[in-house]
């Protein structure tokens, strides 16, 4: 069974990932390939299995309601590109 | 030399007081100057914080002794570069994080510091834990050990060779797909990841959340006992974590597996197996028989589709979990006129080519109109493949396999063609699927040249015990693990 192509530079766009036209095209060729392996799934009868998300399923996990210490203010930005003020600066996004 | 010592060995003559930390810590120091030019098992270490703890260490020997309070206590632990580890840089061996350190210990770090262990170093990695070679790190490639024309295995390639070389007693990986497993078996040392949720994935770095486990690599398997010991157990900081007792790893290794039940899965008898490899596996097989374990034949019918299934689910997640760098809030950033260009940027110049490939997958195979095609289905076919472990886990105590279909292959072998990348993770990769537990433990060498092998077992979920019980009972009468590379 043959892989539908793949719109790189629409998926690229949606990872928010810029890529060269070299990487579009290599990318495109070995994404190919990878999605012709993965097509063997299509051999299998799925119906009525339920999906797996995890392994070890634990639902509802809760912890008590109650104040924890948590990332110091100066801490929390100690890594940011850029800051201002106490804050992440980032470019303008409303105009 | 005191590098080369297990844990339990350099335990024993801290508290007899024969040496110190200080010369323990000392000695891989001095390894690592000798041997780490050539393998580059590190990306980074800080010598005088390294020695200011095992000042400590010895401090406290001075004033306490070393009882079991502290297990760990003066013994060099090294991390690999995808845990967070307080007022270290952290990297993931991208270039993405930029000049990171972390402002927090992961908890395993937490435990082993609490454990009295000495953490040092940044070990080398594939890039986010991308890859089975270390060929993928922004701060180039780990060499094995056995021979520095091949890869170490990977992802954890560094944490693998950091150990075979002596370069520190234990370290801790982490494993996706087989990240500690096939490491540890062509390097030469024992690889353990535990059951899902058995160890606390905080302050790990997001891979795929529901396969991501933290493991250890050590020269032994009491020495794997010992580190599970402190690592394991419940953390409300990991909602995936279980709340299960820890049990003493350490008192099950007793010796004695009369009357367990070992599986040998037919279809793992594949064409890429290679003849060594599986005649050391054999050999491995007929030892365990020689002890008193039983042999069964029995069947894991989806294992065929365990890869396909795997880079789908594997990739769905990472590309969510690795959409956090973005430039704004840590790491490198680009500039770009609006937020959009920016992350763009940030992130086509940060990511190297196999994260960026398994992105560009995992984002498609989520897309509009492709989510039931891929994800749904490959969610479906995992619960096939778990389903068929645990269908044999009612006849059979563990299962064994080879941990790797060949030994170490030459650097450059398989960079270029990702799907043979990948096809090599085939023993491996299942187990986290399913997640269960699995160790990796030396069980021969080729010819020539000589590398090593690895033997896997696989254990029931939290089934840690018989699992570390059956490789010890192996190991006392194997003693391949004892064997060193030339260097």
């Amino acid at each position: 069974m043959a892989a539908p192509e793949i719109d790189i530079k629409y998926v690229a766009h949606l990872a928010r990932l810029h890529l060269t036209s070299d990487e579009e095209k290599k990318l495109g060729a070995q994404l190919g390939g990878i999605l012709g392996y993965i097509e063997k799934l299509n051999e299998l009868d799925v119906t009525g299995v339920e999906p797996t998300a995890h392994a070890v399923p634990m639902v509802n996990v809760t912890r008590a309601d109650e104040i924890q210490p948590s990332l110091p203010h100066d801490e929390a930005l100690r890594n940011a590109p850029a800051k201002a003020n106490g804050l992440f600066m980032v470019p303008k996004i409303v105009e | 030399m005191l590098n080369q010592l297990t844990i339990s060995e350099l335990a024993a003559r801290l508290a007899k007081r024969e040496v110190s930390a200080r010369e323990a810590m000392q000695s891989c120091l001095d390894q690592i100057q000798r041997v780490d030019g050539k393998i580059h098992a590190f990306i980074s270490h800080d010598a005088a914080d390294a020695l200011a703890q095992a000042d400590a260490a010895d401090k406290l020997i001075a004033q306490n002794g070393r009882d079991t309070s502290h297990p760990l206590l003066g013994v060099p632990v090294a991390i690999k570069d995808v845990l967070a580890v307080k007022n270290q840089p952290l990297n993931c061996g991208s270039k993405i994080l930029g000049k990171f350190v972390s402002p927090y210990d992961s908890t395993v770090v937490e435990k082993l510091k609490a454990a009295g262990a000495i953490i040092f170093g940044r070990l080398n990695m594939d890039e986010f834990a991308m890859g089975s070679s270390t060929e993928n790190s922004a701060f180039g490639i780990t060499r094995n050990p056995w021979d520095t024309e091949r890869i170490p295995g990977g992802s954890s390639g560094g944490s693998a060779a950091a150990v075979a070389a002596d370069e520190c007693l234990a370290a801790l990986g982490s494993d996706t797909g087989g990240s500690i497993r096939q490491p540890a078996a062509l390097c030469g040392c024992v690889g353990l990841k535990p059951t899902y949720g058995r160890v606390s994935r905080y302050g790990l770095v997001a891979f795929a959340s529901s396969l991501d486990q933290i493991g250890t690599f050590t020269k032994d398997v009491r020495d794997a006992a010992t580190m599970l010991n402190v690592i394991a157990g419940h953390d409300s900081r990991d909602s995936t974590s279980v709340p299960q007792p820890v049990p003493d790893y350490s008192a099950a290794l007793t010796g004695d597996i009369k009357g367990l039940k070992l599986g040998l899965p037919k279809e793992y008898l594949i064409g890429g197996l290679d003849a060594e490899v599986k005649a050391s596996v054999d050999a491995a097989v007929k030892q365990f028989e020689k002890l008193g374990a039983e042999i069964v034949e029995i069947s894991l019918p989806h294992t065929d589709y365990a890869i396909a299934t795997y880079y789908i689910v594997a990739t769905a997640e990472a590309s969510a979990n690795l959409a956090r760098f973005d430039g704004i809030r840590y790491g490198a950033r680009v500039d770009g006129n609006d937020p959009i260009e920016l992350y763009s940027k940030t992130r086509g110049a940060g990511f190297g080519p196999e994260v960026k490939r398994r992105i560009i997958l995992g984002t498609y195979v989520l897309s509009s109109g492709y989510y039931d095609a891929y994800y749904l289905r490959a969610q479906k076919v995992r619960t096939l493949i778990r389903n068929d472990f645990l269908k044999a886990f009612e006849k059979v105590d563990a299962i064994v396999t080879p941990t790797s279909p060949t030994a170490a292959f030459k650097i450059g072998e398989k960079s270029d063609d990702p799907l043979q990348m990948y096809l090599s993770d085939i023993f491996t990769i299942s187990c986290n699927l399913a997640g269960i537990c699995g160790i990796s433990v030396p069980c021969g060498f080729t010819e020539n040249p000589k590398l090593p092998i690895g033997l896997q077992l696989l254990g029931k979920p939290f089934g840690e015990e018989t699992l570390l019980k059956i490789v010890h009972a192996y190991e006392m009468n194997a003693e391949w693990h004892k064997q060193k590379p030339a260097m």
